[in-house]
């Protein structure tokens, strides 16, 4: 049982499992951080950004003068953003029998792997996480896709010249494996892959192997996965929330007597309270509406959002904001909002409860109704129409490279009355905003990441008690800003085993055993033998039948009837088939009853002599002599096939069979 | 040898009310609670006595399934539930579970608010009841206690209608409700997976009938609507407020749009609109066009249907009304039904099946004078048509079904005694399956004959699995192992490790049989020739000449010496142990016959 790991993001996993006689992948998350070393695609022309000089190297030379621009310190990629995808060289990804995606967020590299590894398996993945992940991808795609950019810069990849050049860049990792964002038709080829999964359904892989998604808590159809066989069982934990926000709550009892937990997606800001973070957002929104001022909020189009919404429902008029507009502008918005109103069946109990009435579960259908909110899906067509300000608008992309934020921030970074509030934690924001600066614009860090801290996983890892723990190596040590937090790492006995990229792990367990079947009319033949108090033993022989992984144990067919007729045979025609097994024996064979049974039987002329380990019985007339030892018997005899026989059944008698 | 009991409290060889009640492996459970919407008496619930007799209901049954939310399935619940009395769980899926208590509740109200009816269930016991309820998800595995599970399946029919897996160890039992194979304007096709399940209890409506195709069947809806329109008379279709309800408007919809017709379309009741919230909010449980546009366009936004006032129907004019209920029995739909019966222009469309004893089952089987309250005798001049768009699944459908689950066994309920009997013989005949038909209160026994499960040493598995010609792994290969019982686990281990277990030692049995040759040549010509000869017979076997001048044959052991009084005598000594039996006995038999003359 191996685990082959193929993201060093401890959030946006990627690993690969080899499980009995299948290989499973578990998520395929796009490291998406890689973009922040790029450029940010403007929609309109940006005369500031292209305008930045050109990055020299310090001996002079010019030749990346083309690629490379630098701001306020900082030097930037100018070229189309690419992603750093999972590994694809520590295995064959042709050979993924399947893969199980946990949340919408932990799929974003499936075209890249379904598209260009020869991969011919199946997708497993809830409803809403696929079609929030195609939402997401779409967006993704149509940010890029719309801002073409004839550039495409690879020579500051090349390792020498990278060597040269400043942090973060130089530590830039797997630069040559970065990648292109993907297209539409691949988005469409990949989820097509895709078979549809609902909470605590198990799946069958192969008859070998189990696999069930439990409900996660993180998002809407997150989940975390059960990988069991009849006596194995790995949880894999990715992505989990124990918060109550509009998501199923997470299922922890399914997770217990895990021999293996694999835990992955804990939150990344784990010293943030979420519901502070809301408030702070809340204020600092109201602030600086009040003052005059816009609010840019950039954020993916699903998820925290809902959550934002309905605190703003519950907040704007008591905070006097019932006049602002709030717009969310997104290629997906529409679709984002329609979606989320009909997964019933995976939202909170509450929400739930309102659907049975029948109304939307969530309140952004009334903002949308009473115009407080409106959704476009651009800034371009209706919205410039629309547009007033002040206002809050909600758009993204949230590492602030492409995608409709990027306009704002260059409209409106320059007035001090604005701000831009950081909601999603997975850029850090200070990196997000290096190639805007300098900047007047405020800027508030309000990350909201709902998903496990060590606090909550230990109490987990208590409550669940698996045998073994497996983590990215980053949970194993403090983060290295806050190195004396010792508090902010996994601590669980035995030591939770740490993986890193591209490292294969040996998962610490052993099977011993197997589920087989055994048909009734073979019940029926066996004969129990009690040989211990409470203990009863059978020997069975029987044909094994194994399909699809699954073993079933059938009477054996009867030795055909030897036919009628009595032809001449040939020599070979007698040599016994296949070796028809025969049991083990056990027990030893008292002299005295032996010898009595052989009288009994007709031997007339028993002779018995002692030996140091036994006993010899003699059959004077037949020539035979019985060795009979403690844990052996012996039969030498000429070759008299009756009397040999006669004898081998009356020593039968006393022993055991196994 | 165990089995699966079926006893239908309600269901049998009737159409109108199902309750059915499943034993296995020990297992009580129920399945569907319905009413009968043909009794006004105490005929309209099942009879629970036959439980009761067994103690407390809640004692008794370890869970109750609801198939889908037509009264004829769940109606009785909150009867069963507070007045019997049952406090287990319920289980239905999420629509069901929402829409449900309002047909409860719409029921309740024609029956003791309008009817003035006593002894009936009171709208707190309908909220009471529904707070037993556990919601599943499709094909969740619900783990009811720990031998028990249960999984929903899609079945068609209504919005979150479901088929149910019943599943105690290797025993299993499928219940439809009602489902429907072909999938329709708003709803998906019924589907289930390969799971054999011992028995397989389907209704069986429309047991005889192949249905001409759903096209045609639109098709002449449309045009005998039209027509009537057309020509000044009023179209009355009777329907329940959802399902049908939802696929008719969307067809008559699509058309008014296409054709630019202006006649007004009226649905009847606050349900509508109401009603079609919920398929909006479980959109996902509607068919897969309607899911991929509804962003775009929401197929339960209507143009052209607007609510209904009771004063409309005296309007004159052309004009198209769904109103409620669909059987003609009570409410709105009777109430147009007899202002519009006296008008030949006009029409009634019935697209259901009628329960016997409804005003929709009189006019559907030719009575045209009907008795009313009150003695007054109706008239019914209006043009009377009915058009089976009920999604029920027709026999063509019910075979597809059955071919897919591939059941053991097959019962067929929620049927007319001689239409299932000639299914039941086409069941037979095509799947050689045992079909049942009972009828209510009678018991139907379904022996079942479970495989046992046993674990088995890996060890053992693998040894086994390595035995014999690798590339024909489909030959079946024989094992022999120990099964040790104790307590109740069952484990299959190889017999070294039983002894090794149970701290036993094996005990060697050898024999040593003297073989007598006549051979005159030397002992080492002997061996070589005896060798030559064991080798061209034993082809399969591993024969070996060993340098001590032994030969082996497997692990049997040949050595030859000379005859102590006659040189022209050998004497083989053939050794094996009793687990090589049988070839020790071939080979010292073989070689008695002697040599071969003549050495090739």
């Amino acid at each position: 049982f191996f685990q082959y790991c193929l993201s060093g993001h401890p959030t946006l996993p990627c690993n690969v499992l080899k499980f009995k006689s299948t290989t499973i992948m578990l998520d395929c998350g796009l490291d998406m951080t890689s973009t922040l070393n790029f450029l940010p695609l403007p929609l309109v022309q940006s005369p500031r950004l292209s305008k930045l000089p050109s990055w020299v190297l310090k001996d002079g030379s010019t030749f990346l003068d083309k690629e490379l621009k630098e701001c306020s310190g900082h030097v930037f990629v100018d070229s189309v953003p690419e992603f750093c995808l999972p590994e694809t060289e520590l295995l064959d990804l042709s050979t993924v029998d399947v893969i199980l995606i946990s949340n919408y967020h932990c799929m974003m590299a499936l075209p890249y792997i379904t598209e260009y590894t020869g991969f011919t398996g199946t997708v497993y993945a809830t409803e809403p996480t696929v079609q929030i992940g195609r939402l997401l991808m779409e967006e993704l795609v149509n940010s890029i896709e719309r801002v073409p950019k004839a550039q495409s810069a690879s020579m500051w990849k090349n390792k020498e010249v990278q060597r040269l050049l400043p942090a973060p860049l130089k530590d830039a990792v797997e630069v040559s494996m970065w990648r292109k964002c993907y297209t539409m038709p691949e988005v469409n080829s990949a989820l097509s892959k895709i078979q549809l999964v609902g909470y605590s359904q198990k799946i069958e892989l192969f008859g070998a192997v189990q696999v069930t998604p439990l409900s996660s808590g993180y998002a809407l159809g997150s989940s975390n996965w059960i990988i069991q066989s009849h006596y194995e069982k790995v949880s894999y934990v990715s992505g989990s929330s124990l918060l109550t926000t509009h998501p199923q709550p997470m299922d922890q009892a399914s997770l217990k007597n895990s021999d293996v937990l694999i835990l992955t997606g804990l939150t990344q800001i784990p010293t943030a309270n979420p519901d502070g973070m809301v408030g702070e957002f809340c204020s600092n929104l109201a602030m600086t509406v009040r003052n005059g001022g816009n609010v840019l909020v950039p954020c993916y189009p699903s998820g925290v959002i809902y959550d934002l919404l309905e605190c703003l429902y519950q907040y704007i008029d008591s905070a006097g904001l019932s006049n602002v507009p709030f717009y969310f502008i997104s290629p997906v918005a529409n679709s984002s909002l329609e979606f989320s109103q009909i997964f019933a069946e995976w939202l909170c109990h509450n929400k739930q409860t309102k659907v049975y009435l029948p109304e939307p579960p969530f309140p952004h259908a009334e903002l949308i109704q009473t115009n407080k909110l409106k959704h476009y899906p651009s800034i371009h067509g209706d919205f410039s129409n629309d547009f007033k300000q002040p206002c809050v608008v909600f758009t993204g992309h949230p590492s602030l490279r492409f995608g409709d934020v990027v306009h704002f921030m260059e409209l409106w970074g320059k007035s001090s009355l604005n701000t831009v509030i950081f909601t999603e934690p997975d850029f850090s924001y200070l990196d997000a905003l290096a190639p805007y600066q300098p900047l007047a614009m405020k800027c508030v860090y309000c990350p909201i990441d709902t998903r496990l801290n060590f606090i909550q996983v230990s109490k987990l890892l208590k409550e669940v008690q698996p045998l073994h723990v497996v983590c990215p190596e980053q949970y194993t040590q403090p983060p290295p800003t806050q190195s004396h937090r010792t508090d902010l790492m996994i601590d669980c006995q035995p030591p939770a085993m740490s993986y890193r990229r591209a490292e294969v792990l040996t998962l610490p367990y052993k099977r011993r055993y197997e589920k087989i079947e055994i048909t009734p009319d073979l019940a029926d033949s066996l004969v129990p033998l009690e040989i211990k108090p409470g203990i009863s033993l059978a020997t069975v022989s029987a044909v094994l039948h194994t399909k699809d992984n699954k073993h079933v144990l059938q009477l054996p067919p009867k030795p055909p009837q030897p036919p009628a007729s009595k032809k001449r045979k040939r020599v070979s025609d007698d040599v016994p088939e296949c070796k028809s097994l025969k049991p083990l024996l056990s027990g030893s064979i008292p002299v005295d009853q032996f010898v009595q049974t052989l009288e009994k039987h007709g031997f007339s002329d028993v002779k018995v002599e002692d030996t140091a380990k036994g006993h010899i019985v003699l059959l004077q007339e037949a020539e035979t002599l019985i060795q009979l030892e403690e844990d052996s018997t012996h039969i030498i005899c000429d070759n008299d096939e009756p009397l040999r026989v006669k004898l081998r059944d009356l020593v039968l008698k006393f022993l055991q069979k196994f | 040898v165990s089995g699966v009991f079926c006893w239908g409290a309600g269901a049998g060889q009737d159409v109108g009310r199902s309750c059915i009640l499943v034993s296995i492996a020990g297992k009580n459970v129920m399945l569907d609670c319905g009413m009968h919407m043909g009794y006004n008496d105490d005929r309209r619930f099942p009879d629970f006595s036959y439980i009761t007799q067994n103690g407390r209901l809640t004692d008794f049954l370890d869970c109750v399934i609801i198939s889908h939310f037509h009264l004829d399935h769940c109606g009785a619940l909150p009867y069963f539930s507070e007045m019997v009395g049952y406090d287990g769980p319920i289980y239905m899926t999420h629509p069901t579970k929402a829409i449900c208590p309002i047909l409860l509740e719409d029921y309740r109200k024609i029956t003791v608010d309008k009817k003035g009816e006593t002894n009936f269930f009171t709208s707190q016991m309908i909220k009471d009841c529904m707070k037993k309820v556990v919601a599943v998800h499709l094909h969740q595995t619900v783990q009811v206690d720990e031998e028990l599970e249960i999984k929903a399946y899609y079945a068609g029919h209504v919005l979150g209608a479901a088929m149910f897996q019943i599943k105690v160890g290797c025993e299993s039992v499928v219940y439809t409700g009602d489902y429907n194979m072909t999938p329709d304007r708003h709803l998906g096709a019924a589907w289930i997976d390969k799971c054999r399940p011992d028995l397989l209890i389907t209704e069986s409506t429309y047991a005889t009938t192949i249905r001409d195709s759903k096209r045609c069947r639109e098709r002449d809806f449309l045009k005998k609507v039209h027509e009537t329109v057309e020509r000044g008379g009023k179209v009355l279709i009777p329907v329940f407020a959802l399902g049908r309800a939802q696929e008719l408007c969307i067809l008559l919809e699509t058309f008014w749009e296409r054709m630019n017709l202006k006649a007004p379309i009226y649905f009847s009741t606050g349900l509508t609109e109401k009603a079609n919230h919920y398929y909006k909010l479980f959109i996902t449980w509607t068919n897969q066009k309607i899911r991929k546009t509804f962003v775009q366009r929401n197929m339960f936004e209507f143009k052209h249907i607007k609510a209904f006032d009771r004063a409309f129907a005296d309007n004159p004019g052309p004009m198209v009304v769904f109103a409620t209920p669909g059987m003609l029995h009570a409410g709105q739909s009777l109430q147009i039904f007899r202002k519009w019966a006296g008008n030949e222009k006009n029409m009634v469309i019935m697209p259901g099946y009628c329960v016997q004893g409804t005003v929709g089952h009189k006019i559907l089987s030719g009575q045209r004078k009907l008795e009313m309250e009150g003695r007054q005798i109706l008239e019914v001049k209006m043009q009377v048509e009915y058009m089976s768009f009920s999604a029920h699944a027709d026999a063509k459908g019910i075979m597809q079904l059955i071919r897919q689950a591939e059941p053991r066994n097959v019962l067929l309920v929620h049927g007319e005694a001689k239409k299932m009997e000639f299914l039941k013989q086409k069941i037979e005949q095509e799947f050689h399956v045992s079909c049942y038909m009972p009828a209510n209160g009678e018991t139907t026994t379904i022996l079942t004959n479970p495989c046992i499960p046993v674990d088995i040493s890996l060890g053992l598995l693998k040894r086994e699995t390595a035995i014999g010609p690798l590339p024909d792994a489909k030959k079946p290969k024989l094992m022999h192992g120990t099964l040790l019982m104790k307590d109740n686990s069952f484990r299959l281990v190889s017999p070294e490790q039983a002894l090794k277990e149970l701290g036993l030692a094996e005990h060697q049995l050898r024999f040593t049989c003297r073989v007598h040759i006549q051979d005159p040549r030397k002992e080492h010509e002997t061996v070589l020739r005896v060798y030559n000869h064991l080798k061209g017979i034993l082809k399969d076997y591993s024969v070996q000449h060993l340098p001590d001048g032994s030969i082996t044959v497997e692990s049997i052991l040949i050595q030859a010496t000379a005859h102590s009084e006659d040189q022209g005598t050998k004497v083989l000594l053939v050794s094996w142990t009793y687990q090589d039996e049988e070839l020790g006995s071939y080979l010292t038999s073989l070689l008695k016959k002697g040599l071969p003359q003549s050495t090739p």
